[in-house]
């Protein structure tokens, strides 16, 4: 009983912090052994340069100013894409969840027009756009809408039904029934479209800028391949690979925010 | 059919106390030092069925009840089970419509918060803190002022008023279900239906709960109409049992018992039995 008391303690005391450093181990310990096989002639410079190389050119297009405003272009058509696509997403899947009217109107529609792989339209797209900002938007809401659309739904289709039963028996209106028992039930469900949406959301931005574009990471990466500036072009890959986690990090903390309640979020 | 069972009482006496009925106990006395009410003072709703039918499609499931239930009346019902107990309660809540007859309150018009009913499970709100859960109970009230204070008492009076601030997740089952109690009791009902609320509990835990139960209708008289599986359970809490067979009252038990019953006693067990013989049709001794 007491050994088993003191167990939690003794842990916190031998491993402080680690947590939180834990999942960084395996990035860094790639990075270290890709930068010794570099410096050991391991790898060809032409097929991989080394992290160092990687940096320094990083460091040279942070100064001349391209890579942030390369960064800021693509991340601002990434939001304003995302919060197009999914706040349409939302609200189709709010009112499909909610209305029998709603759904039968529509739902049909939407479940074909998802079966056409968004990325297929860039032809499409760029005839209509040409390679205006509007196309990559385009793109990145029509992309992001069904993730959000399709767990919406789902997720205010599954709010369990007793509880919906027990805020009626006590009493509560429409808006307060949706406020207080579908909305909340509904959001972790919403939070996984969320962030399968977020994966989208780069996938089909970058896919775009390297396609049609005259700024942004993909067309940097684009331009860099011209000029066989390889370095460049991995560079852009690890931001790729930085933002995404940006994105995910950011929407699983607001997931900690608001769904303390639920047992597999809160904090032990 | 109505049959009264006079039995005579030995000991009365509380045998154990579990610390949730000691804690009411003590924040009851210390609120209401008086004695309890007299059964006249009740705050309860009468109720009258009148020929009550209600069928689902070619499913007739009850056929004519007929049954009077004064103020403040503690009932049991019990039956078997797809007999109509739970259909029964949803009408008398209002949570479904009569095929035909009617259900009315006394003379009194009912408000929507002076009904109330109690699930198998708590069905409590679990993105919500406990005491918020509570306030659920309020209805329309919910906003007025005293809103908190009012949820924080009725917290109390089940013995929870430490949990207000966690979340549904971590209370044991026993708990919810004292936490639903206490969001069933917080506007004050004139009439609380219960449909086997203790089902899920462990023996013990469901002996506590039926101490409470008993009190908390002692102390607030509202009429409580309890369906249960378990005739000891109605045997031990009732004013009165009802045997629902074949879509009618098929027996009329008055429990003349005074309280608190001694569970386990030789009375309650005879009349236990009795009620027993009847739900499992003629036995070998008729
Ligand atoms: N919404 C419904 N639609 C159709 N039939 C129903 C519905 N609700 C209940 N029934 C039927 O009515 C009958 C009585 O059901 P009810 O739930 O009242 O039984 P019960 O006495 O509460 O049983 P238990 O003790 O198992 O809870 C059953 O045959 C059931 O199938
Ligand atoms: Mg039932």
């Amino acid at each position: 009983m007491s050994l088993i008391e003191s167990l939690p303690k003794v842990r916190k005391l031998t491993v402080p912090k680690a947590d939180g450093l834990l999942p960084w181990l395996v990035p860094l310990a790639i990075l270290l052994i890709w930068q010794a096989a570099s410096v050991a002639g391991l790898v060809s410079p032409r097929v991989l340069p080394a992290p160092s190389d990687v940096a320094r050119a990083g460091w040279k297009l942070l100064w001349s100013g391209e890579l942030g405003r390369n960064i800021w272009v693509s991340f601002w058509r990434a939001s304003i894409g995302f919060l197009i696509g999914g706040s349409i997403g939302f609200a189709f899947g709010l009112a499909n969840g909610l209305s029998q009217l709603s759904s039968k109107l529509t739902d049909t529609t939407l479940q074909m027009i998802r079966n056409v792989p968004h990325l297929a339209l860039i032809p499409l797209v760029i005839l209509w756009f040409g390679i205006d900002e509007s196309a990559k938007l385009f793109l990145v809401a029509l992309g992001v809408f069904f993730p959000v659309y399709l767990n919406t739904l789902h997720g205010i289709r599954t709010v369990d039904p007793q509880l919906i039963e027990m805020g009626r028996v006590y009493g509560m209106t429409d808006g307060e029934l949706f406020r207080r028992v579908i909305f909340p039930g509904a959001l972790p469900s919403i939070f996984v479209g969320l962030r399968f949406a977020l994966g989208i959301m780069w996938l089909t931005l970058i896919v775009a800028e390297t396609i049609a574009a005259s700024s942004g990471l993909g067309y940097m990466a684009m331009q860099a391949r011209e000029f066989m500036q390889i370095d460049v072009v991995v560079l852009s890959i690890l931001i790729y690979a930085l933002l995404g986690k940006v994105a995910d990090s950011a929407s699983r903390l607001l997931e900690r925010l608001t769904l303390s309640w639920h047992p597999a979020f809160s904090k032990h | 059919m109505q049959q009264v069972l006079r039995l005579p009482v030995s000991r009365t006496e509380v045998i154990d106390a579990p610390d949730v009925i000691r804690q009411a106990e003590a924040f009851r006395s210390q609120r209401k030092p008086s004695v309890t009410p007299a059964k006249f003072e009740t705050r309860g709703l009468p109720l009258v069925i009148r020929d009550l039918r209600k069928a689902f499609g070619d499913n007739e499931v009850l056929r004519g009840v007929d049954l009077e239930i004064p103020a403040g009346q503690f009932v049991a019902i019990v039956g078997q089970s797809g007999c109509g107990k739970s259909t029964l309660l949803r009408l008398i809540a209002g949570l479904d419509k009569p095929t035909s007859g009617t259900i009315s309150f006394g003379d009194a018009e009912a408000r929507a918060e002076d009904i109330r009913v109690m699930f198998q499970e708590p069905r409590l709100l679990p993105w919500a803190r406990v005491l918020s859960n509570v306030e659920v109970g309020l209805g329309r009230d919910r906003k007025a002022a005293g809103a908190h204070e009012r949820a924080r008492q009725a917290l109390e009076e089940v013995g929870l008023a430490e949990k207000r601030d966690q979340w549904p997740s971590v209370l044991s089952g026993g708990q919810k279900q004292r936490v639903a109690l206490a969001r069933a009791l917080v506007s004050g009902p004139r009439l609380l239906a219960f449909d086997e609320p203790l089902g899920a509990l462990d023996a013990l835990t469901r002996i506590a709960m039926q101490r409470l139960l008993e009190r908390v209708w002692a102390d607030q008289t509202f009429t409580a109409i309890l369906v249960t599986h378990d005739v000891a359970e109605a045997v031990a809490l009732a004013d009165r049992v009802l045997v629902i067979e074949n879509g009618r009252i098929a027996e009329d038990i008055t429990v003349d018992l005074p309280r608190p019953r001694q569970r386990g006693s030789a009375e309650l067990a005879a009349l236990e039995g009795s009620i027993l013989g009847q739900l499992l049709g003629p036995g070998p001794t008729g």
